[in-house]
């Protein structure tokens, strides 16, 4: 079986971001960047997947600028065999990211694609979806378990009610959840190796796909700040706020 | 100009997020159609062409719809479409999970997680977990959008009687079975649409002491949620996990108990009316966004608010 990994390059979950003083957007420039978290899940699965013998070729791919390599060696550094950049200076919408995937799974025929199931950036949720329905393979979002046996693979989904199982099969596109498993760090010697590992480069201009935005930002604007509160002394004070003041209990 | 909402239920009743997505549709037309698609949802269609808002009320009942596996029920939507300026569905996993596939299928972008409507073609979406918030323009021939219910009130359930049509099943070529759903039964409100809500964090420390927080809960008839640290932890199943990967909440009172507030979690509660945080630690984040700040011991501080609302009841009945 051959896997690939679709993986984002993010600002990392831990900076607090900054709109940009002209409402254009949200400044990603000398700040911290790292794999869009969930896509480390989906990385972390692919690797168990080659370790437990189910999967003898995994490859990730990004579409970004050149500064996107960076997870791409991060991903191969976790144990991904070969990469794949699509360079793209623009940032796609989830539709046109899609379809350029599609043309790169054309080529690759990977058996399973994996990859986080929304980015924390633009939290649209919508790739692994569109990617599906494109490919017409079956579709598992959202998943926190997975076992493939005989061709058959076995997801549980998180969904707002809990949790819901799905059979289906291969080829199929499934989009991880934080706790699909624990992601590994990639230790010294596997970021060295992963230095050497193939990263294959494509401009997307040569694809012959419509990556134009369908969506125009206006502005983009900073949420509206919370009056700072109080800190009560204790039990009594609080619940007598809650009822005389705020009018809530 | 007509709007297409797209239903989510479990085949007997509505979710409440189906009444928000209706208000939101009202922003942009008078003509709001209703999509049920599902199985055995005769008494479900009849009960939703009461709703006030919705013209006409179109089901597609099916035994394969039954358990809202998108790739049988994406089809029949995108079949629709034509018919419609704008479809709309909630933000809920049942949205998010299908409509991107009918994005797919008619080539247009979808705009996800909607909290506002500026204009027909306008519409305000948070980004970075709600530390931004972008206005977005389409020109799109069809709006697809889901809808966060949070941001839009429920619409009136009753004084409508809409036209009901049905429509037929379009069969799909599809590999996935639905095996088995596990939903954990409570008697308490719904965490999505609850006035009240505790939500527990790392700082409970096992699963045993969510029963205070479940206390709690059920003097104030609240609901239960926890931070993603918890959910981890197995302290509490994952759907109860406030935030960005997981529920919107926006409640009248909102507790925080033992959470410390990370950028995740604040995003899933923020928009709260009144937030309450009650932890030992007072250089947790989650001080910066509340009214109303405890710094206690949380078993100290639960079992004595209980005594409180308890004082409270006596002196009021």
């Amino acid at each position: 079986m051959k896997v690939l990994v679709a993986v984002k390059r993010v600002v990392d979950y831990k900076v607090q971001i900054r709109v940009k003083s002209d409402n254009s957007g949200v400044e990603t420039q000398n700040v911290k960047m790292s794999v869009n978290p969930p896509d480390e899940n989906a990385i972390e699965e692919a690797v168990k997947l080659k370790e437990q013998g189910l999967a003898n070729e995994i490859i990730s791919v990004s579409i970004g600028d050149d500064k996107s390599q960076d997870v791409l060696r991060t991903s191969m550094a976790m144990g991904i065999d070969r990469s794949i950049l699509v360079k793209s200076q623009n940032s796609l919408e989830p539709l046109a990211v899609a379809k350029t995937l599609k043309i790169i799974i054309d080529k690759e025929k990977p058996d399973l694609v994996l990859m986080g199931k929304q980015a924390i950036d633009d939290d649209s949720n919508q790739t692994g979806q569109i990617l599906s329905a494109l490919l017409n393979w079956p579709q598992g979002c959202f998943i926190s378990n997975l076992k493939i046996e005989n061709n058959k693979v076995f997801i549980s989904r998180e969904i707002d009610e809990g949790i819901e199982n799905l059979e289906t099969s291969l080829p199929a596109v499934l989009t991880c959840d934080l706790r699909l498993n624990t992601p590994r760090f990639a230790s010294l010697p596997n970021i060295m190796k992963a230095k050497k590992k193939p990263l294959e480069t494509i401009d997307i201009d040569t694809l012959g796909i419509d990556t134009s935005s369908k969506i125009k930002t206006l502005k983009v604007i900073e949420p509206p700040k919370r009056k700072a509160g109080i800190m009560v002394n204790d039990v009594k004070e609080l619940v007598q706020k809650l009822k005389y003041e705020a009018k809530v209990i | 100009m007509s709007v297409l909402v797209v239903a989510e239920h479990d085949n007997k009743n509505l979710k409440s997020s189906t009444l928000n997505t209706i208000s939101a549709a009202k922003k942009l037309s008078e003509d709001i159609h209703l999509l049920i698609l599902g199985n055995k949802i005769e008494d479900l269609a009849k009960s939703s062409k009461s709703i006030q808002l919705v013209k006409k009320v179109i089901i597609c009942d099916h035994e394969k719809l039954e358990n809202q596996i998108p790739e049988f029920s994406s089809p029949i939507i995108t079949n629709l479409a034509e018919n419609y300026t704008h479809i709309l569905a909630p933000s809920s996993t049942f949205g998010k999970n299908l409509l991107p596939r009918v994005s797919a299928q008619l080539d247009v972008t979808q705009i996800s997680d909607i909290i506002g409507i500026e204009s027909q073609d306008t519409f305000i979406r948070p980004i970075y977990a709600g530390n931004a918030i972008s206005y977005v323009q389409t020109d799109q021939k069809i709006n697809l959008i889901t809808v966060r219910p949070t941001s839009f009130e429920k619409c009136e359930e009753a004084g409508g009687d809409a036209a009901v049509e049905n429509i037929t099943f379009i069969d799909s070529e599809v590999k996935t079975t639905f095996v088995s759903r596990e939903v954990s039964k409570s008697d308490r409100p719904e965490l999505g649409n609850a006035r009240v809500v505790v939500s527990g964090g790392r700082g409970l420390e096992n699963s045993d002491n969510f029963k205070l927080l479940y206390d709690l809960a059920d003097k104030l008839n609240a609901a239960v949620g926890a931070s993603r640290a918890a959910v981890d932890s197995g302290y509490i199943g994952n759907e109860y996990q406030v935030g960005q990967t997981g529920k919107m909440v926006a409640p009248e009172l909102y507790i925080a108990v033992g959470i410390s507030g990370a950028i995740q979690h604040l995003a899933g509660m923020k928009e709260s009316k009144v937030i309450v945080a009650i932890n030992k630690d007072l250089e947790a984040p989650i001080f910066n966004i509340a009214d109303y700040g405890l710094s206690s011991d949380l078993f100290q501080a639960i079992p004595e608010i209980i005594k409180e609302l308890d004082l409270l009841n006596q002196i009021e009945s």
